[in-house]
């Protein structure tokens, strides 16, 4: 488990990361969401001890990273899959990594396999190696001490739909096993698929934290119906408004009520789900505002 | 937010037992970065110029040289030219790599207390270099029979060949200095080649200063180690201050940027 305490890290007087707070709890994989420059890597950094924290704490299974003896074996880390030395063939950097935990080199065939990497892909030079290729390699290289805690930051990154397919079956089944996932990603989409929880950062602060369902709860049901003027007279009889959004129709209430009155005036129903709009909105609203920062930061210097 | 005021003990769920766990051995750290020197196109080329060269100089003076004024120090000060040049690279890419490639995000995640990074790192140059030597040594003991000169192992002593063993392991630190004081390959060698460039110009202008400059002239002053004749306690002191300021101050502020500032 990663538990993450009241941290903050700035630069001069840009505050990075403002006293965020959040456990990454073990046995489930934990989405860390937030747009470019919104203090993700910051914070991944900190917690691994490659960024001194300006106050607060992080533990990670309950010790402070610095204290544990032959962290490879027991926190698995990706912190960005280019930083690898581009003349060192793939094998070689897993066979590095074996060697600094006094792992048999055996270990690293397992991991290759672990991530289908081939045998001639494992030979040649990391430079030659895809976006896809490199964050199955840094994968292979957070696994290959077999920790219980990953920390891994934006591991999708350059994975094609089936390998985000993968890494989801791969990081759930490792949770499933009672590891502690804690992955970032500035795609909703995409973390959406992996995580069981979503921590949304902005502009170094926490701003919603829960299940995807929790989050999605607020922002209201969409439906679809044959009879759709015929259900939405009924929701206005019973008091609640709906809104015509793409092909179908937006109601704040949940589902289950707008299920009930469907079912009551034998309505049928052709889709019924939670709206995805309020995470996304929320999600887009942040990227947005980090966006003008940025372009003011550039504009400054 | 209450729920994660309380720490994790032993016994919570996501608590990580360390009572197995163990640090790794500097010797292992050693051995790791003797082989990142080794692994890459750049690092193996590099070791393999530096043996190249060295039996290639000593072969060129066997064959174009006079062969009775060549001794078995001869040889040794042959293959401390080329030695002494690539040697400190060879240092300062050990060191700068881990910034120039970025690898230094898994190298401190796997090992955070940076310190011992670094001194695997000073170990496994300086065992380059002896490493180097004993090549250097082979090749002149190979050839010295060859060109038969009337006293082949004049000067040759124990002092004699510790203080080469010590001019050469200098010149590895120095590099090695610099690139931790740096963190940046480019930076370093150009630094390790110009600084010694320019003392010594300004040496040869500045003529009425020449004595006083040999204070802070390390190439100059570590220069007179590979000569047979005894050092006078004022060249001894002239290395050792020569060392402070370009060996010991180089490392201490290398020290002190790479255990405070981050790894991005």
């Amino acid at each position: 488990m990663i538990k993450v305490e009241n941290l903050t890290k700035k630069y001069g007087d840009f505050t990075a990361v403002n006293d965020i707070s959040f456990v990454a709890q073990p046995g489930r994989v934990t989405g860390f969401l937030g747009p470019n420059g919104a203090g993700k890597s910051t914070s991944m950094r900190m917690m691994v001890g490659l960024t001194k924290a300006d106050s607060g704490t992080v533990t990670v299974g309950g010790h402070d990273y610095m204290d544990i003896p032959n962290p490879g074996q027991h926190v698995g880390v990706l912190l960005d899959a280019s930083a690898q030395h581009a003349g060192r063939t793939g094998r070689e950097v897993l066979a590095l990594s074996a060697a600094t935990m006094g792992l048999p080199t055996s270990r690293v065939d397992e991991m290759l396999e672990l991530v289908s990497l081939t045998g001639s892909e494992s030979r040649r030079r990391v430079k030659n190696y895809s976006l896809g290729m490199r964050q199955r390699l840094g994968i292979a290289n957070a696994l290959m001490g077999d920790p219980s805690v990953l920390i891994l930051d934006e591991p999708a990154n350059g994975l094609d739909p089936a390998g985000i397919r993968w890494m989801r079956g791969l990081l759930k089944g490792y949770a499933q096993r009672g590891g502690t996932v804690l992955l970032s990603s500035h795609l909703l989409h995409e973390v959406q698929m992996i995580a069981d929880e979503l921590v949304m950062i902005g502009r170094g602060e926490i701003v919603a934290e829960g299940t995807p369902q929790e989050l999605l709860r607020d922002s209201g049901t969409f439906f679809r119906a044959l009879e759709s003027d015929q259900l939405v007279k009924a929701l206005a009889d019973a008091g609640i408004s709906a809104s015509a959004v793409a092909d179908g129709f937006r109601t704040e209430v949940e589902p289950v009520q707008v299920g009930k009155i469907a079912a009551e005036h034998q309505i049928t129903l052709v889709e019924l789900k939670l709206a995805d709009g309020g995470l996304e909105d929320l999600f887009l609203e942040l990227t947005a505002e980090t966006q003008r920062e940025t372009y003011s930061e550039g504009a400054q210097k | 937010m209450s729920a994660i005021t309380a720490p994790v003990k032993a016994g919570d769920p996501g608590y990580i037992d360390l009572s197995e766990s163990r640090r790794p051995p500097l010797s292992r750290l050693v051995g790791v970065e003797i082989r990142k020197m080794t692994d890459t196109k750049a690092g193996l080329w590099l070791l393999i110029t530096i043996g190249v060269v060295t039996v290639l100089v000593n072969t060129l003076f066997l064959i174009f040289g006079d062969k009775e004024d060549l001794p078995f120090l001869a040889f040794l000060q042959f293959s401390a030219m080329p030695q002494g040049m690539l040697l400190p690279v060879l240092a300062i890419l050990l060191v700068t790599q881990e910034w120039g490639q970025r690898t230094g995000l898994v190298t401190f995640s796997q090992v955070p207390h940076r310190g011992r990074v670094l001194m695997a790192k000073l170990v496994a140059a300086l065992l380059f270099v002896l490493a180097a030597f004993a090549v250097a040594v082979v090749v002149a003991l190979i050839l010295t029979p060859i060109a038969g000169a009337d006293d082949p192992w004049q000067y040759v002593s124990v002092a004699y060949i510790s203080k080469v063993i010590l001019a050469l392991l200098l010149g590895g630190l120095w590099g090695f200095a610099f690139g931790t004081a740096l963190l940046n390959s480019a930076f370093a060698i150009v630094a390790y080649f110009a600084v010694p460039t320019v003392i010594s110009i300004i040496t040869s202008i500045w003529t009425s200063m020449q004595e006083k400059l040999l204070w802070f002239d390390l190439g100059s002053s570590s220069g007179q180690l590979f000569d047979p004749h005894n050092l006078t306690g004022e060249e001894w002191a002239q290395v050792g201050t020569g060392t402070l300021i370009w060996i010991v101050l180089p490392i201490a502020i290398g020290m002190w940027r790479i255990t405070r500032t981050e790894i991005k």
